[in-house]
């Protein structure tokens, strides 16, 4: 056992876990941010996503001693209280989402995408950005334009700052 | 139709709670006191269980119990069942080996659970699985269709003779042998539908709790039907009595078909929650999904089609062995045969059809319903074969096509089905416009200049949804009625609650369903809430597969709504002091027509409630229900065109453009809708190009990771055009057809044709992957 402090959401935080617990683990047992999903054993789907020092990362890659001392943000911390992400706001007005279980990972992985493209995304470079996350329900279609609309978005919100 | 009335794209009420990481899963679910189920699943694909010893596992860290198959059969906990009973050709009824839900005796396929660890955590439920030590005796094991039906092939259930399940057919065998007496051409066709995994991106999992001091089970499950899981779970497996056992599904990260059935993992969990008397949760890893969530398709086919001199279709004789691996999953029996041979006649007029299907038992995962179910194998089979005629009669597809559609309704088909609307030209049409069908020559030609094979192929499919009535498929050997329930509860505040027994895993309904009641009652969709996914809240309810949700449920909601209505009207015709006739709703509101005279329908609500004034005689409250039952099943169809690019040196295929042009009835909202073809086309495009489950000869699954069997990413697939055309269904009040099969049901074949017409070779199986495209043009 070991205890691991990290911030998460903004808040601090100190977790006893078995050497072998998974960042996600932490997340999703410990601290109960259920959000956070697992959808494979092989760091392919992509469900677990969540952002490390404002990078996104897959959670079940991730020894949770790993990430000590780390700024961990999950899906339930993108949202400013009441007001959604860019990211999440383009999903909902996009039809980016069926079942709901790729998503949180899916809006974590685009909102890196999107700080990392800046502005200039295209509709080919999202989809390949996209590949290390699986979704079964959309066809991605919706998911692409989501992506792209949010870019805009976040490019209005940045500039409004 | 109002804003957020029928046909208005709103925006998904459930959304907000998965866009900010609120959805209720099962894995979310957490008890008190509660325990972790690992299961110890079979390495081999046939053997026998010569012992198990968990003395050293029991020593371990936090285990509470190690529970083997023996037990459950000792508990005499049922069999899993086959719910729908088919007869083979001679009359005799189909040949059934038992399936316990862990083997005592003997193992049929990699990952059948033996017995299971019952643990403090899962981690040491896991650690303890690896000292639980299983002597087998391997047997040889048969991997797919050819080695099962070999003779001197080892049998595996001794039931079933040959490893036949059934020998079935359908149809006029002698009327298609006097077709292709009269034939000027037949056009032969071989062909496999390639096994698929479903892969519903959320595990199975189940939370199972006993309150000893109720006598009464809870199971959490990843189900897209909680009141036939009940229903099974009671009165077949006879774990738990139907009036003490609450099933609930909650958020269920899609189904796809595999989440109809009820697993041995959730049998196990509500059977060990008493057994240990604490919680119990299993979660299934994605390795677990691979090796036991029912699988899909897997037919091998050999088809003929007879032809007169004028391209018109004579006949088709088709002859298909289905796989359904080691044990008869709960409809298994019935997707290539009901779902599948009616379905063989497409969009043609077909004189005479006769199909024989083999069901073959091996030891690979049991296979089932998966997303089409039967009707993807169809609609396959028979727009390549189309596709096949077109080029060896030297035709065009599109005009041969066209030449053969069924263009009168109702069309009763020679295999059963009777189809009740339809406008198979204004589809093709339509989807012919979109991607500029006149215009391929051209581009073909510019693309063979630079060096790409260009192909365009088309996909005309027909499927039938909302299986239905539930006298006909009882009839035909099905073990429930396929009706759905409704209930209307119109609070005294005048809010709406909506209890309905269909269940939505990602199809939108808590949004669908709320405009049903907003186009009729003229409230905002805020004031309406929908109910479902447990059985202590909605009465029953058979739940959502085959695109039956809208068509069926949202019809009960409908019969449900037209009593409450009425109702209503009486109430403020009352209040009024007026003619019921002459009360009309609108925006929310009972008015007098012709007057200013109105009240709303909060407050006929309330006096409904408070009965202080009733019209004499009428109980108290606002609340119906309904149960409906459809009189036929509804026909959704459409045509897609795939064109694309294959490059000759790698044999990669990228696409240049995919148009869907589908006839779904009415559309309640054309986003959701548009949302479910997309994300079936991503699967039928899967089918074609990336999908496939191997085995090896000895039964191993080599495909059993997201890292061998390849999913559809978004660098796989293209942006899709759609469009619509619209013959309403007459079977239904709302005109609705169903939608969320279709794109999984027509597009593989959009895409097969596409890649066999730009490299000029028919054969060609999926997925077409890039070694096999390149096999294919070069030898």
């Amino acid at each position: 056992m070991s205890t691991v402090k990290l911030t998460v959401n903004g808040r601090a935080v100190s977790v006893d876990v078995e050497d072998r617990t998974l960042l996600v683990h932490l997340l999703r047992e410990n601290l109960n941010l259920t959000g956070t999903h697992v959808g494979c054993d092989t760091s392919q789907c992509g469900a677990c996503v969540v952002h490390v020092d404002g990078r996104a990362v897959k959670s079940c890659t991730m020894l949770a001693g790993q990430a000590a001392g780390s700024n961990v943000t999950t899906i339930e911390g993108l949202a400013k209280g009441d007001e959604l992400h860019p990211m999440q706001a383009a999903f909902r007005d996009n039809h980016g989402l069926q079942c709901g279980y790729c998503t949180p990972g899916m809006i974590m992985s685009a909102v890196d995408i999107v700080h990392r493209h800046g502005g200039k995304l295209d509709e080919e470079t999202v989809r390949h950005e996209l590949e290390g996350n699986i979704c079964r329900c959309t066809g991605y279609h919706n998911i692409v334009k989501a992506v792209l609309d949010a870019a805009g978005r976040m490019k209005v919100a940045q500039a409004a700052e | 139709m109002g804003v957020e009335g029928i046909g208005a794209r709103v925006v998904r009420k459930e959304d907000r709670r998965f866009i900010t990481g609120q959805g209720k899963y099962v894995d979310d679910v957490k008890m008190v006191g509660m325990s972790y189920a690992h299961f110890i699943r079979s390495p081999h694909a046939h053997a026998r269980v010569k012992g198990i010893d968990s003395a050293e596992a029991m020593k371990m860290p936090g285990v509470i119990a190690v529970l083997t198959g023996q037990q459950i059969v000792d508990d005499k906990v049922g069999n899993l069942i086959c719910g729908w009973a088919i007869t083979s050709k001679d009359g005799s009824p189909m040949k059934m080996g038992a399936w316990p839900a862990m083997a005592p005796e003997t193992v049929r396929f990699v990952g059948q659970a033996v017995a299971v660890v019952i643990a403090e955590t899962k981690n040491q439920a896991r650690d303890a699985a690896e000292a639980v030590v299983v002597n087998y005796e391997e047997l040889p094991a048969v991997p797919d269709i050819k080695a099962a039906i070999a003779s001197g092939a080892p049998q595996l259930h001794p039931e079933a003779p040959g490893n036949i399940v059934y020998d079935w057919h359908l149809g006029d065998e002698a009327a298609v042998k006097d077709a292709f007496s009269k034939a000027a051409n037949v056009v032969t066709l071989e062909l496999t539908n390639n096994r698929l995994v479903p892969n519903a991106m959320e595990p199975r999992a189940a939370v199972a709790h006993y309150d000893q001091a109720e006598e009464h089970y809870t199971l959490y499950t990843t189900s897209q039907n909680p009141h036939v899981a009940r229903l099974v779970l009671s009165a077949f497996y006879n774990i738990a009595p139907e009036h003490k056992l609450r099933v609930i599904a909650p958020d269920v990260g899609g189904g796809f078909g595999s989440k109809i059935y009820i697993y041995p993992e959730e049998m196990v969990a509500l059977w060990a929650s008493k057994k240990v008397n604490r919680p119990v949760k299993w979660t299934g890893d994605r390795s677990e999904a691979f090796l036991t969530d029912a699988h899909g398709r897997d037919h091998v086919s050999k088809a003929e089609m007879a032809f007169d001199k004028d391209n018109k279709i004579l006949g088709l004789r088709v002859k298909t062995h289905a796989n359904f691996g080691a044990y008869m999953s709960l409809f298994s029996s019935a997707v290539p045969t009901y779902l599948y041979a009616t379905l063989l006649s497409g969009q043609y007029v077909i004189p005479a059809i006769y199909a024989e299907v083999i069901g073959v038992y091996t030891n690979t995962t049991p296979v089932d319903a998966y997303r089409g179910a039967g009707r993807p194998e169809a609609s396959y089979l028979i727009e390549r074969m189309m596709e096949t005629a077109a080029r060896q009669l030297k035709v065009d597809p599109a005009e041969l096509r066209k030449k053969n559609f069924i263009t009168q309704f109702p069309y009763q088909t020679p295999v059963i089905m009777a189809y009740d609307i339809g406008d198979f030209h204004a589809s093709i049409d339509a989807a012919m416009k979109a991607i500029d069908y006149a215009g391929f020559p051209a581009r073909k030609a510019k693309a063979k200049a630079d060096g790409k094979l260009r192909g365009i192929g088309i996909s005309c499919y027909i499927e039938a949804c909302g299986i239905a009535p539930s006298k006909a498929v009882g009839s035909l050997g099905a073990g429930v009625g396929l009706w759905e329930s409704a209930e209307i509860r119109v609070n005294p505040v005048g809010t709406i609650e909506v209890l309905t027994g269909s269940h939505s895993h990602g199809q939108g309904h808590e949004t669908t369903f709320c405009q049903i009641i907003a186009d009729r009652l003229g409230v905002p969709i805020s004031q309406v809430s929908i109910v479902h996914g447990d059985t202590d809240k909605v009465q029953f309810g058979m739940g959502t597969y085959g695109s039956r949700s809208l068509a069926v449920g949202g019809t009960a909601i409908v019969k449900a709504m037209e009593k409450v209505e009425a109702k209503a009207k009486k109430i403020a015709a009352h209040a009024l002091e007026a003619s019921e006739s002459d009360i009309v709703i609108e925006n929310g509101e009972f008015k007098v027509t012709g007057t200013d005279k109105s009240i709303a329908l909060p407050m006929v609500a309330l006096a409904a409630y408070t009965a202080h004034n009733l019209p004499d005689g009428m109980e108290p409250g606002l609340k119906e229900t309904a149960f409906y039952d459809p009189t036929n099943f509804t026909f959704p169809a459409g045509a897609y065109i795939c064109e694309l690019e294959v490059d000759p040196g790698t044999g990669k295929t990228s696409f240049i453009n995919f148009v869907a042009a589908d006839d779904f009835g009415r559309l309640i909202n054309p986003m959701i809708v548009e949302g479910q073809v997309h994300g079936g086309l991503a699967q039928g495009i899967g089918q074609a190009l990336l999908e496939g489950a191997v085995y090896d000869g000895t039964g191993q699954l080599v495909t059993a990771s997201f890292m061998d069997y390849t999913m559809p990413r978004a660098d796989d697939l293209p942006s899709f055009k759609l469009s619509h055309t619209t013959t309403l269904c007459p079977g239904n009040p709302l005109g609705v057809k169903g939608c969320g099969e279709a794109g999984a049901i027509g597009a593989s074949a959009a895409v097969i044709n596409a890649i066999t017409d730009a490299i000029g070779n028919n054969k060609l199986e999926m997925p077409a992957t890039p070694d096999r495209v390149w096999h294919a043009i070069h030898g």
